[in-house]
């Protein structure tokens, strides 16, 4: 049977998983607009006037775009970072490589392997100690380490792609490593760069353990704006909603846009 | 000259330049490391100011004896190994079926990766509530429609719960790295299968397969380094309710340090928690590590 001739099973299947997965998220913006008695209500209520008053409330009792400021500045700085650190890492590891490179590259795996919880109260205590508590800069030195053998591997996986007959041949023509990379490295492995990027601003836009616990007023990012409203508000969906709505739209209309770059570094090696 | 044996200037160069990474890793490595052992050691309840004796190995034996602990062991591994069957199962299906050209093809792409950009938290508190809540939540709606009882995810089948959520959120990151290598199947050599009379599944076994599964290792391998350490799903939805019956090992590690304010047994939880994830790691890395290169 050739899949081609009956494109409309394969139409009708994919439509249908892809809407039934969204669909928890569709009715999250949806709840965003209703009252709370309208989220509550039974049967669940699919077509209803909408509201804007969740939005203003939610407003009203919180500083979202603090929190979102906060947000994108840890993730962006993070990721920057994070690139810089990794970057000459993971050139290394490719070009100059020695018989350790790949045990180095599992054990910078590894540390991720770690629970956050037991590494938690040691670095709450260093973070208490050198006054960087509530502070963006523990969020940025965090996520930072915490993304970083991810962005390692996955450059490393960019790096191998890159053919060794050109680098070879830009070192016989006496390039410095600096030019080798800028010139040569840099340009095949845009695509790799952009996914890291991407993939990292994700992970560090949604990471919730550590900017609850390292952060409570100057540096609270969104994960904690939502966390104010789950536990003693729980029942008030409307405004939940709301809130997560505003929490979560920038990240996924931004994944939303730059699903294609993403999807072409997310080899992890895994390809000849 | 070849890349590899470039002479010694080039090695110190190599590792000069990873050096950086090298260095922050090991320091967030060790620091934490080692004070955690210095704390899992001695007595430290916060509750008990003043009273930091050493206590040898008594920490890990009242963690390790402790009637939860077996029980978070188990429902780690229960959470991995779901969430990793899930996601590689359904999401090498998904990446198939999206694969090949058909009206909406770009759409249905966005939303189907759509989940994973979503917060942990905010996922957690969507499905706790608005989903599964036994009274108002869709579930229960869908369930009163087929004319079954609503079910109470929360209270009886809580690690259930935990594994549909984290399923929603890591289904997508795993059918983006199918669809990643599905891009680079060699399609003559499919097209040349076919015109030999494979039919779907033997092409599927003997061509698409094979060619996925260093995609497949990676997947198990990030999975398995997220999955291991859950803890704000669980924190959000059944706080490892009721009982013990969804505490994992994070989780229970949490619980010691933060419920029952003691430093030291938490300390020692948590190196426990860092052993079995070294076991872990060591096995995968004989597993996935050669695929890796």
């Amino acid at each position: 049977m050739n899949p081609r001739s009956f494109p409309w099973v394969r139409t009708v299947c994919a439509w249908t998983t892809s809407l039934l997965l969204f669909f928890p998220l569709f009715w999250l913006g949806l709840t965003a607009f209703k009252t709370e008695m309208q989220a509550i209500a039974v049967p669940p209520q699919l077509f209803f006037t909408p509201t804007l008053d969740t939005f203003a409330e939610v407003n009203a009792r919180s500083d979202y775009v603090a929190h979102a400021r906060n947000s994108l500045v840890s993730s962006v700085a993070s990721t920057v970072l994070g690139l810089l650190i990794a970057a000459p890492a993971a050139y290394a590891m490719v070009f100059f490589r020695t018989p350790n490179t790949r045990g180095l590259l599992m054990w910078m795996l590894s540390t991720k392997m770690m629970p956050a919880v037991g590494a938690l109260l040691p670095v709450y205590v260093l973070a208490q100690t050198t006054g960087l508590l509530d502070s963006l800069w523990s969020l940025v030195i965090v996520f930072t380490l915490t993304n970083l053998p991810i962005m390692v591997w996955m450059l490393y996986s960019a790096f191998k792609d890159v053919p060794r007959e050109i680098i070879e041949a830009s070192r016989l023509d006496g390039a410095s490593v600096w030019a080798e990379f800028r010139h040569v490295a840099l340009p095949l492995t845009k695509g790799g760069f952009a996914s890291t990027g991407l993939l990292c601003l994700v992970l560090a836009w949604n990471e919730a353990f550590w900017s609850l616990n390292l952060t409570s007023v100057n540096a609270a990012t969104l994960a904690g704006l939502i966390a104010s409203y789950a536990s003693p508000e729980g029942l008030f969906w409307a405004r939940l909603s709301a809130a997560s709505l505003m929490a979560i739209a920038p990240i996924v209309v931004f994944g939303w846009f730059s699903q294609k770059q993403l999807v072409q570094g997310m080899t992890f090696g895994a390809m000849k | 000259m070849t890349v590899t044996s470039r002479p010694s200037p080039g090695a110190r160069l190599g590792r000069l330049l990873l050096a950086p990474a090298v260095a922050t890793l090991f320091l967030w490595m060790i620091v934490p490391l080692a004070m955690t052992v210095w704390f899992s050691l001695i007595r430290y309840n916060l509750m008990q100011p003043g009273e930091h004796g050493f206590v040898g190995l008594e920490n890990f034996h009242y963690f390790a004896t402790d009637p939860d602990f077996w029980p978070a062991v188990a429902h780690t591994l229960q959470l991995l190994a779901s969430v990793i069957a899930i996601t590689v199962v359904l999401g090498t299906g998904l990446a198939l079926l999206v694969n090949e050209p058909f009206p909406g093809r770009g759409i249905v792409r966005v939303l189907l990766i759509s989940p994973f950009f979503v917060m942990p938290t905010v996922n957690a508190l969507l499905w706790k509530h608005m989903m599964m809540n036994p009274v108002y939540g869709l579930l229960a709606e869908v369930w009163r429609f087929f004319g079954a009882t609503p079910v109470d995810w929360m209270t009886d089948v809580p690690l259930l719960s935990v594994v549909v959520m984290l399923s929603w959120q890591w289904l997508p990151f795993a059918c983006l790295v199918f669809i990643t290598a599905l891009q680079s199947l060699d399609r003559e050599m499919l097209d040349a299968a076919r015109l030999d009379g494979a039919n779907r599944f033997q092409q599927f076994r003997h061509f698409v397969l094979p060619h996925l599964g260093r995609s497949i290792a990676v997947v198990v391998m990030i999975e398995m380094i997220f999955l291991m350490s859950v803890f704000a799903e669980i924190f959000t939805t059944t706080s490892g309710g009721p009982g013990n019956e969804s505490t994992n090992l994070a989780f229970l590690v949490y619980k010691q340090a933060l419920m029952n304010f003691d430093v030291g047994v938490a300390s020692a939880g948590a190196l426990i928690a860092v052993l079995l994830a070294n076991v872990a790691a060591v096995f995968l890395i004989r597993l996935v590590g050669k695929n890796l290169d």
